[in-house]
């Protein structure tokens, strides 16, 4: 037993090194395809090598003959295991059509890589080599590649079993907008394009299914961010009852969105396990994940602001056409309109309408992608007001703080209708402008436009905010989710005096182990080392809503602290029992209990569990146990915010960008772990700088993913992008007790407009205006000979 | 990404090389360091019945002075074991220069020169190197050895001189002596990724002149080129002339388009890169 002779030190706000990390970093890892089962059959799929066609006749019957293979089976075979096909869990209006999803398609495939068929065989070479001999037939359709191509009159259609391409169109007009336009002094108006991008999470993505053998139990391993999610979706669309299905995500290598979803694959391995009564496993290439696994962003963004004389914002207009790509998964319609709060960001105004039509084409479904609709909104906004600022004249930095919520106006509810709680955008600003040597670069500048430098400087400015911490339930309701936002934990205190924390986040990556230690222990006074987290098992944490949208400490870690206060309160109780002290005498610090006025009379976390574990001698109106359990429901969202900084250096004769100098200073609130946090915005900033300069998912006309592997689209790595310069400022949050906002998305949200900036900023002079994402050398180069060619780009 | 079915040998020696290449004709593939064979193996656009594995035929690893004044490079000598061999940084620092930009630290460990070569891609950087050194590559096959000028190795798209039944065994380049100076300038989207367009140029001074010139392009056509407009409007020159000289670096040059570049903007990029090459050698 454990008594401290003094108080541990306080955990939150200290970097712990991550407790997750030594079997990572050692090959002990426990991922998904490391699982290994007697009697694991192996599961490869047929997929469509066409982004559009009638299927008039799968035959499996030669694959069926081909060694190792044990089973075959096309969608028809299998359509009853899965009734209403893939579930999408957010309706966004009454109208909107959704194409049946089914796990194998049957009659149309509709992109590349839409199955048709399954091989199951005792190895994964002979399952893959007999996929080859299954005979498809396929009857070509037309491709509809393009989305406003796909709106027009006459299109064809990319579900012939729809008479539309458009899903949907979700408006939301808030204040007077015609007024706002029409007695406009300036309106800015702009196209900007946010090009698809393909989430590359390190891990692939993996499914491994045991059917049941001594108990009713299936259990499902997958490399995925919501087993509780998935639990009860696959529960309801393969007619598994949810108390026999046991899912369990272990170690998970990243996300980013694309693990948040309910994938074919999984219905598929379910089916067949318990079809076969044999453990199956199923994991994709890298080259499978690009055409299986959802995509993100891809938006065509039309937006204008208009500006009264004094060049104040006097409202905006958003028209997005968002693409769905050919299916509706788990919450893909929803993300395009989560940017409906945010493009008015931190600048007041008064009126904003937002019109989004979502819209179908034959290429991999879109969902969700780290920031998932806010790095959209942002980055129209934040490019709109750079070039708002050309127009009218002003620094670019003038005519953000004419407009921004100033930082005594807090809370202040936005145009779109949210409150933000609190913020200092001021702060942040003059934080960044001061690390960057903001002055100095803009001299710099001058000076190489001034001789003609064929390498010229850029500075590009992102003052961003963002919504995250999902959600607060009710407001889930009013978007029509088709769930809640709580969160949930358990704090176990064990007899000699150690914790058990169970989470319902799932962490693939964030290091919530670490975290929610710390939260714990400070919470308790206990250790650092005595406390363990545990996540991911539906046996294990039987209730959550998982890990996305920059919840989990926001929600789930708001769950820990006040699981923890109900042990401390229980604890209280027997405390002043044992002490034979009123209640209200008895004070708490680092994991004593004492009497207030007698220190000497006291006793520790650990004595208290040790007997209430004995349960000898405690208060007659409780129960003999300190475990608690907390949901929490968020009241608001959290609303992280931050200044970035960012000089390009722009080689003008071969469009090369190299990023010469990143600040980021971000404001999330209070900070639990440092080095986390600055992990999480190092990761955040690499994949935004990637969407700016890298990456972009190409199609070709026919709907062929041309950028299919990792050849060709261009993932950075640490050689390619600059050293990050992060500081924060600190203005907690106010919805919950632990005054923290979300981090895992902030840097993605706000670094791809900064970079873009940046560029544009370095050839203004030279007539570019627009720069085309990804700022590749040849999209650069394209734009400097279209601007010397006469008309700005 | 599974690779079809196929038999393995592993060859004890060239001879045995050879005679499995001769057994097994063209459903046979030579294995070096697997970094362009296996990326095809795996997407399927190769399927080999047979590979033939030279990993463990010691006799072709290693560098050596050739009586006639070259170096000779063991087909099988990994990248990095090029860059770090002192004979090859004394003599010919230029190979080891471009060696160096290939791909990456663990591409360079198991990617060899005589693999490299063999495959004839000219997006890769060696090729557009050996033709710019005036190397050659000595193959050997059933009916003894012969010896190939760069010249003539690369024939066509991914393909080369090289028969089915014979197998690289030494890359021979000459020596540089320090009245040469030269540069690499590899032009890519990431680090680790194939060159959109790389100018290798050489310049050999005398006097504040050029003596010669020497410029070798990659992935400006379907196989690697040298500048030869450049190179003849720049022998016996001034140095001030390279800009003006670099302007012919697309020449007789059959750009691809693809998604990083159109044929206008690569031969763009390659009259710059050529210039700033040049320049850097004779700096
Ligand atoms: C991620 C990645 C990045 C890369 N980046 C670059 C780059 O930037 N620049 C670059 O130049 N290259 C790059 N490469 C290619 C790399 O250099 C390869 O290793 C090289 O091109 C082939 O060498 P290898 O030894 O791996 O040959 P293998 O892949 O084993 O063989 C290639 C071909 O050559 C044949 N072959 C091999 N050895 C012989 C021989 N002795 N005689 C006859 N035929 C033979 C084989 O049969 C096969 O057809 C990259 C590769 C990867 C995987």
């Amino acid at each position: 037993m454990t008594a401290l002779d003094t108080p541990p030190t306080l955990n939150v706000g200290v970097t712990r090194l991550r407790k997750e990390d030594a079997h990572l970093v050692t090959g002990r890892s426990n991922w998904t395809d490391n699982i290994t089962l007697t009697g694991l059959l192996h599961v490869a799929l047929v997929r469509s090598p066409m982004a559009h066609a009638k299927v008039s006749n799968v035959d499996v019957s030669a694959a069926l003959e081909q060694p190792g293979v044990v089973a075959a089976f096309t969608g028809a075979d299998l359509a009853d295991n899965w009734a209403g096909g893939l579930p999408c869990a957010w309706p966004v209006t009454p109208d909107m059509k959704s194409p049946t999803h089914l796990p194998l398609a049957t009659d149309e495939v509709r992109y590349v890589g839409d199955a048709v068929a399954v091989v199951v065989a005792r190895t994964r070479p002979q399952a893959v080599d007999a996929t080859e001999h299954v005979v498809v037939d396929y009857e070509p359709l037309p491709a509809v590649v393009d989305m406003e191509a796909a709106l027009a009159d006459g299109s064809p259609l990319a579900d012939t079993s729809l008479d539309t391409n458009k899903s949907f169109t979700w408006q939301k007009i808030d204040g007077e907008i015609d007024d706002a336009f029409d007695g406009a002094a300036h309106v800015t108006t702009r196209r900007f394009i946010n090009q698809r991008l393909i989430p590359t999470a390190i891990e692939p993505r993996s499914v491994v299914c045991a059917p049941p053998r001594e108990t009713r139990e299936t259990t499902l391993w997958s490399a995925t961010q919501v087993p509780h999610i998935l639990r009860l979706m696959l529960a309801l669309t393969c007619g598994v009852p949810e108390h026999e299905l046991r899912v369990v995500a272990p170690d998970v290598g990243g996300g980013f969105g694309s693990k948040l979803n309910v994938y074919a694959e999984e219905a598929i391995c379910l089916v067949l396990a318990r079809k076969l009564g044999k453990p199956v496993k199923w994991t994709e290439t890298r080259s499978e994940g690009y055409q299986a696994t959802i995509h993100g962003r891809d938006q065509i963004q039309d937006v204008s602001l208009a500006f009264n004389e004094d060049n104040t914002i006097r409202g905006m207009r958003v028209e997005l056409h968002a693409d769905m790509g050919a299916y509706l998964q788990l919450v893909t319609p929803g993300i395009p309109i989560l940017g409906a709060f945010m493009f008015n960001s931190i600048y007041k105004m008064d009126a904003l309408s937002f019109t989004c039509h979502g819209v179908f084409t034959n290429k991999t479904p879109t969902d969700a992608y780290r920031g998932a609709g806010r790095p959209e909104a942002t980055y129209a906004i934040e490019r709109l007001i750079d070039e708002a600022a050309n127009e009218l004249g002003v620094e670019p930095f003038e005519l953000r703080e004419r407009n921004w919520i100033k930082h005594e106006e807090f809370p202040y509810t936005t145009i779109a209708g949210i409150e933000y709680d609190s913020g200092n955008y001021e702060a942040a600003t003059a934080k960044a402008r001061e690390i960057f040597g903001y002055d100095d670069l803009r001299a710099e500048q001058a000076q190489r436009r001034g001789s003609g430098d064929p390498v010229q400087l850029g500075i590009g400015i992102s003052t961003f905010t963002e919504m995250c911490g999902l959600a607060p339930s009710r407001v889930l309701g009013s978007l029509s989710y088709g769930a809640g936002g709580w969160e949930h934990a358990s704090v176990r205190m064990l007899p000699s005096g150690k914790v058990e924390v169970i989470t319902g986040t799932s962490p693939h990556g964030q290091g919530h182990v670490t975290s929610w230690s710390q939260i714990a222990a400070d919470a308790l006074g206990v250790a650092y080392e005595d406390v363990e987290v545990r996540h991911g098992d539906t046996n294990v944490a039987h209730k959550g809503m998982d890990t996305y949208g920059s919840r989990s400490l926001v929600v789930g870690g708001y769950a820990v602290q006040v699981a923890c206060d109900k042990v401390v309160a229980k604890a209280k109780k027997v405390a002043a029992h044992l002490l034979e002290a009123a209640e209200d005498d008895i004070e708490f610090s680092g994991g004593t209990f004492s009497v207030s006025g007698s220190p000497d009379a006291n006793t520790t976390i650990q004595d208290i569990s040790l007997a209430v574990f004995a349960a000898h001698d405690y208060p007659e109106d409780m129960e003999p146990s300190l475990d608690s359990d907390a949901t929490v429901d968020p009241e608001n969202f959290s609303y992280p915010h931050g200044t970035h900084l960012c000089a390009t250096e722009v080689d003008t004769e071969t469009g090369r960008v190299t990023i010469r100098r990143y600040v980021a200073v971000d404001d999330v609130g209070k900070v639990i772990n440092p080095q986390i946090v600055d992990g999480q915005v190092h990761g955040g900033l690499a994949q935004g700088i990637a969407q700016a300069l890298y990456e972009e998912a190409v199609y070709d006309s026919e709907g062929n993913l041309t950028t299919g592997s990792l050849l060709d689209y261009y993932v950075p790595s640490a050689a390619d992008l600059p050293h990050f310069e992060t500081d924060r400022t600190e203005t907690p949050a106010t919805s919950n007790p632990l005054g923290v906002k979300g981090v895992g998305e902030a840097g993605t949200i706000a670094s791809t407009p900064a970079v873009i900036n940046a560029v544009v900023d370095a050839l203004r002079h030279l007539g570019v205006n627009d720069m085309p994402m990804p700022a590749s050398p040849r999209n650069v180069w394209e734009a400097l000979q279209a601007a010397n060619n006469g008309g700005a780009a | 990404m599974i690779p079809a079915t196929f038999d393995y040998i592993r060859a004890g020696s060239v001879e045995e090389a050879v005679a499995a290449l001769t057994e097994h004709g063209d459903e046979a593939k030579l294995l070096a360091g697997g970094h362009s064979l296996l990326p095809l193996m795996k997407l399927r656009l190769a399927s080999p019945e047979v590979l033939i594995d030279l990993g463990r035929v010691d006799a072709l690893r290693g560098v050596c002075e050739l009586d006639d004044g070259r170096l000779s490079i063991g087909a099988m000598t990994a990248h990095q074991d090029v860059i770090d061999n002192d004979l090859v940084r004394q003599h010919c620092g230029v190979l080891a220069d471009v060696t160096r930009q290939v791909g990456d630290a663990q591409v360079r460990h198991r990617g060899t020169i005589g693999g490299a070569l063999a495959h004839g891609d000219a997006a890769s950087d060696l090729p557009a190197a050996l033709l710019a050194l005036d190397g050659t590559v000595v193959v050997q096959g059933p009916s003894g050895q012969r010896e190939i000028a760069a010249a003539d190795l690369f024939v066509d798209y991914l393909a080369t001189s090289i028969s089915d039944d014979e197998v690289i065994t030494e890359v021979r380049v000459p020596k540089f002596d320090g009245s040469w100076g030269w540069n690499y300038q590899k032009f890519s989207r990431v680090a680790q990724a194939w060159a959109i367009v790389g100018s290798l140029g050489l310049v050999k001074r005398s006097n504040g002149n050029v003596e010669e010139a020497r410029v070798g392009l990659t992935h400006m056509g379907t196989v690697p080129l040298r500048a030869t407009a450049v190179e003849q409007a720049l022998a016996g020159a001034a140095i001030d002339g390279i800009a003006d000289a670099a302007e012919h670096a697309a020449e007789g040059t059959s750009a691809p388009t693809d998604l990083n570049a159109t044929s206008e903007f690569r031969e763009h990029l390659a009259r710059v890169l050529t210039k700033r090459a040049l320049t850097a050698a004779a700096g």
